[in-house]
């Protein structure tokens, strides 16, 4: 078997390098080793890599396109839930620590404070995503209308990173790379859509 | 088509050890990239003190430090946590960017409104009797510490240079290199760092220029080798590195004033009562703590500071 075709081995892989992550700010957690200030480096980190998973999802269909990497398709889903794992792990952060389990304030927070609105708008985009993972759920609600849902990806994405844009005091790096990669990736399916709305007869 | 011969075939048991052996290598390669990519985000764990001894005189105003049961954080939390955006704006990371910071020799120059304008070279700043204060802390993003600085009263050196009848405030500057401080271009902010008191607000015996805590000469990531420490004001007033006081009868522009006028007041005193338009200031984390605690007006210091306000509209002038 050659290696493109290898899927168990791709899921591992995305299971191994998914968990990963949790496993070492557990690790660090356990052994006090996550700096002075535990609740927030936990909050940034799950959001963060709730981000990085999403560009890698929206990177699977150019990546397809241009390189032939048709076996990225049957990795998509496990990805984009990775992205929504650690989207539930960031918003349970924010309820237990922030609003320190009072989850009858939340929605005056909402109200309140525009990036958590944005967040929590974003972060709940994702749940009919996740549910509707499932071959079960593709069937049901058949190929075409499941592909039509699951472009609320591009929604998600954004709400995300300009949810981090509005939680930074100055420094923009890192929500600035961000929304790079995403407009790069976005970027493509636009030009994507315009050949071939070109190459339509009239 | 060339026919192949059969010993040019791979045998399978070769195939099968040299997928065995890539696969082997994908699963390490990746794992050290994942974990690779952690690491370099995770905070360091441990910060060394390896400041000079001071030699501390007994306090006078003992009853300005907090009493022993609101415990100080450790140096490692003090040390490690810091906001110095010339050096990086990832706190946990600025201990490291700031350890080659040099800071002998320094030279503070005292000027503008004043009678007997002077600088002041590390020695001579080191030779101000210092006392120890322990202070509460609270940054204006929500997180507190308390801290045990030595250092001493600004009231005394702004008395060394005979401040003029027409001076009103007194405006600071942090030191500034790119040389030294090359990721400072990420910082978001005007650079050099400039703060500003009201002149009695500089006079009060709260006041400190700190340089050192837990007994020895701060860390670079402190703002050695001199800095501000205004305990009821949110942090960033207490301004690090300062290379430069000037008196002046106007108003001074504090840098985050500047960067968002909508967020941050020249004032910036602790009030629970104000919210920052993003995030409420009612309560805050205590470093070293999971829940939160409340924040208290002027961070504690109401009995000490409040009379500075009376009249005032603190909301206007936050």
């Amino acid at each position: 078997m050659t290696f493109t075709a290898d899927s168990r081995f791709h899921t591992q892989l995305i299971w191994f390098n998914g968990l990963l992550p949790a496993a070492l700010v557990l690790f660090d957690g356990w052994r006090g080793a996550l700096g002075a200030n535990p609740v927030e480096f936990v909050t940034r980190c799950s959001g963060v890599l709730s981000l990085i998973f999403l560009i890698i999802t929206l990177a699977v269909t150019p990546l397809r396109k241009m390189y032939g990497w048709n076996w990225l398709l049957k990795q998509r889903r496990l990805i984009g839930l990775f992205a929504f794992y650690y989207g539930t792990a960031h918003l349970i952060t924010y309820l237990a620590f922030d609003r320190e389990g009072q989850l009858s304030t939340v929605a005056a927070d909402v109200l309140k404070r525009p990036f958590i609105a944005i967040g929590m708008f974003s972060f709940l985009l994702m749940v009919p995503l996740a549910i509707t993972s499932t071959n079960r759920m593709i069937k049901r609600l058949g190929g075409k209308r499941w592909a039509m849902l699951h472009r609320l990806t591009y929604v998600v994405a954004i709400g995300g990173v300009w949810h981090y844009f509005l939680i930074v005091k100055s420094d923009i790096t890192f929500p600035a790379l961000f929304a790079l990669w995403l407009l790069v990736l976005l970027g493509w399916r636009v030009v994507a859509a315009l050949k071939k709305a070109a190459k339509v007869p009239q | 088509m060339k026919d192949i011969h059969p010993s040019e075939i791979t045998p399978e048991s070769t195939f099968l050890n040299r997928r065995f052996f890539m696969k082997s290598a994908v699963w390490a390669g990746s794992a050290l990239a994942t974990t690779g990519l952690y690491r370099a985000f995770r905070p360091r764990p441990q910060i060394s003190n390896n400041g000079k001894a001071i030699a501390i005189t007994p306090d006078r105003e003992m009853n300005l430090s907090l009493p022993a049961d609101e415990a100080a954080n450790s140096f490692t939390e003090i040390a490690g946590y810091n906001n110095y955006y010339e050096f990086s704006t990832d706190k946990s990371a600025v201990a490291e960017a700031a350890k080659n910071f040099v800071t002998d020799p320094w030279t503070v120059q005292v000027g503008g409104l004043v009678r007997k304008p002077r600088s002041f070279d590390l020695a001579e700043l080191m030779k101000f009797e210092a006392v120890e204060r322990i202070y509460r802390f609270r940054c204006v993003e929500g997180w507190s510490m308390v801290i045990p600085w030595t250092g001493f009263p600004l009231s005394k050196l702004l008395h060394l240079v005979e401040p003029a009848g027409s001076a009103a405030f007194v405006k600071f500057e942090t030191y500034y290199d790119e040389k030294q401080m090359p990721d400072a271009r990420f910082a978001g902010i005007d650079l050099p760092y400039v703060e500003g008191l009201r002149l009695d607000e500089a006079m009060h015996p709260l006041t400190l220029l700190a340089t050192g805590l837990y007994g020895k000469t701060l860390p670079n990531q402190n703002g050695a080798p001199l800095r501000l420490v205004v305990p009821w004001k949110y942090g960033f007033k207490s301004i690090k590195s300062v290379v430069k006081i000037t008196l002046t009868e106007d108003r001074p522009t504090s840098t985050w004033q500047l960067a968002n006028p909508g967020e941050y007041g020249f004032y910036s005193n602790v009030n629970p009562t104000v919210d920052h338009p993003r995030w409420s200031q009612a309560r805050e984390r205590r470093i070293g703590e999971t829940g939160s605690r409340e924040t208290l007006m002027f961070n504690g210091y109401a009995e000490q500071v409040a009379h500075l306000y009376a009249g005032m509209d603190l909301r206007h002038y936050f």
